[in-house]
């Protein structure tokens, strides 16, 4: 069960009973407003209490928010999309969506982890967990971006990569390691935003990137809370104090120079307003986009090296 | 012993693994450690292949001396991480228990007379996994095989990303493999050796953009791991399930090579490499000269 979606019924309940009060009065049935205006006062307060400093697990959760926006529904805000599939060599995984996209007239590869937002579709997509497979389509869209001379942009949002018999079967590593090898080389601007949940290699395979963005609520992690837990206590239910220590939010990644750029959410979160943060996404997006065009492709993959060869320098101690 | 060997030991001390006995993990046969040693560390009886320290790889690789480098790269603690301990802590345990300063060893040196630069990962320090430092000394010696166009060999193991050091030991995986696509596009052969365990982080990202992919007998290779795929599908896994062996079967790797051939192997492929770099110069000389008469 999600926590924010438990903490969210008190305040859609009273969200409801404002409604019917504001009705009653509109249809004047006696004058109501000062306890519509008590309850709202109210509502703002819980509002603030439940959201307005969130702990690294409670974000988490926000992040897996089953109505919080997906790669799909910022597609749809397109002004054009044409979608690509296939890996050319076994199947299509619909964990991954991509293909010829526009925004602001910018044409550009858009590529995106697309988890379910319901049960069935979660199946279908394997809850946003990617195959091999999926992988490889990564990797033949960011190689046809590169030549076409079009930006990528990716939507980052999984769990992690999938961990399933098939997937090991398939060289889930060598797929995994062929996307980093692809978006490190690419001739392109690359601008990849983390839109809900950023789990380990299967999240950084989308995730090199000139311009890293990230939406306030989301989190990107070296591992999964629950999977850092079993690595390192062998017990998953501590997932709460793994995400605790992890520094798994935009905030602490942001300070480590991992994430260039936080994107707000309103408060309660991205799905109490879907078509402003994607619309606001979009325009970071286009902006970065933007900035990137300066560089000529040699200028753009040099000062991608260096930013991730300086990634952990302060980390380790000893210089040149 | 080459005095490199003694490297973080005072003198005279023995190593802390120097038990006189060794009880194979496998079939439970005892071995006497210097007869253990003589085999490569190859359980005498079964053929198991223990899980070697970086110190006792390298003295079973090389020719003779090894330059070490990087090794003032120490470990610190980015993210202020305490759980049973503080992570330092962890660090300078492990440190005493395997006489490492961190979880690989990289330097230059000669192997079957081909200069190579060599990294070495040792499990024995915090399972191998990988986190700033040994991201830092792995790129050092990606870069440094650059500039002297050496070939250059990797020996993995390790359990994946560290997690003490978050996200900044999965960029480790992107820093890697910037490092790689520069050594790949100077035409320097990489060449990983994947020992047991190969997995996560490490497997998914320098470790599989390697040229040439030998992996030693029946070592555990894999991105998730055992543990975490049965939890997953809640059933156990056939025993061959992501062996050496499972994965030349699926095509993954090139070769599975047994510890007692591992050297003579590699030294073949260097050789091999090591033609091909001197076609490559006969031929870029001999267009210059074609160039030159022509005019």
């Amino acid at each position: 069960m999600n926590l924010i979606v438990e903490r969210e019924k008190g305040l859609l309940e009273l969200e409801r009973r404002i409604n019917d009060l504001r009705s009653a009065n509109v249809a004047q049935l006696g004058d109501m407003s000062s306890e519509i205006a008590a309850l709202e006062k109210k509502y703002e307060q819980i509002l603030h209490e439940v959201f307005g400093a969130m702990s690294p697990w409670e974000k988490v959760q926000m992040a897996r928010h089953p109505n919080r926006p997906t790669a799909l529904d910022y597609f749809s805000a397109f002004e054009r999309f044409d979608e690509l599939h296939g890996d050319r060599h076994f199947r299509d995984d619909p964990a991954i969506a991509g293909g010829f996209a526009r925004v602001g007239g910018i044409d550009f590869i858009a590529i995106g982890q697309q988890r379910g937002r319901d049960t069935k579709e979660n199946i279908r997509r394997n809850f946003g967990m990617v195959t091999p497979e999926g992988y490889r389509k990564v990797k033949r869209l960011a190689n046809l971006a590169s030549r076409m001379g079009l930006p990528i942009v990716t939507l980052v949002d999984t769990k992690g990569a999938d961990p399933g018999i098939a997937s090991e079967e398939h060289a889930q590593s060598e797929a995994i390691a062929q996307c980093l090898y692809e978006f490190t080389i690419a001739r392109v601007p690359i601008v990849a935003t983390i839109i809900g949940e950023g789990g380990s290699g299967g999240a950084l395979a989308l995730a090199i990137a000139d311009r890293v963005l990230m939406l306030e609520h989301s989190v990107y992690s070296v591992a999964s809370p629950e999977g850092a837990a079993a690595i390192l206590w062998s017990d998953a239910s501590k997932a709460d104090e793994a995400a605790a220590r992890l520094k798994l939010t935009a905030q602490d990644l942001h300070r480590f120079g991992i994430v260039d750029t936080i994107i707000k959410e309103p408060l309660g979160g991205a799905h109490r307003d879907p078509a402003g943060v994607v619309a606001r996404v979009l325009e970071t997006i286009v902006a970065a986009i933007g900035e990137l065009d300066g560089f000529d492709e040699q200028a753009l993959r040099d000062a991608r090296y260096a930013k991730y060869r300086r990634m952990g320098a302060d980390a380790s101690q000893g210089g040149r | 012993m080459p005095d490199w060997l003694s490297f973080g030991r005072n003198k005279g001390e023995a190593a802390p693994d120097a038990a006189l006995w060794n009880k194979c993990p496998k079939c439970g046969e005892v071995l006497y450690r210097r007869d253990l040693a003589a085999n490569l560390f190859v359980c005498t009886k079964c053929e198991h292949h223990f899980r070697m320290t970086a110190r006792d790889r390298i003295a079973m690789i090389v020719d003779g001396d090894f330059e070490e480098i990087a090794a003032d790269v120490l470990p610190s603690d980015p993210l202020g991480w305490v759980d049973k301990k503080p992570y330092p802590a962890k660090l300078a345990a492990d440190a005493e228990k395997a006489v490492l300063s961190e979880a690989v060893v990289c330097g230059y040196t000669r192997i079957g007379g081909f200069d190579v630069a060599l990294g070495v990962m040792d499990f024995h320090f915090r399972g191998g996994t990988m986190g700033s430092v040994v991201g830092e000394r792995l790129t050092r010696l990606f870069e440094g095989a650059r500039e002297r166009r050496m070939p250059c060999i990797v020996f993995t193991a390790s359990g994946g990303a560290r997690m003490e050091e978050g996200m900044l030991a999965l960029m480790q995986m992107a820093k890697t493999t910037a490092a790689v696509t520069r050594l790949l596009d100077e035409r320097n052969l990489f060449v990983a050796v994947l020992t047991d365990p190969t997995t996560g982080g490490v497997s998914a990202s320098f470790a599989f953009e390697a040229d040439v992919i030998v992996a030693e007998s029946r070592a555990m290779i894999g991105f998730a791991g055992r543990r975490v795929i049965e939890q997953t599908i809640r059933q156990k896994l056939p025993d061959q399930f992501q062996t050496a062996e499972f994965l030349l079967e699926k095509g993954h790797i090139d070769m599975v090579v047994d510890r007692h051939d591992l050297k003579a192997t590699l030294v073949r492929i260097l050789q091999c490499a090591s033609s091909g770099a001197a076609r490559r110069r006969r031929s870029s000389t001999s267009a210059h000269a074609g160039a030159g008469s022509a005019s």
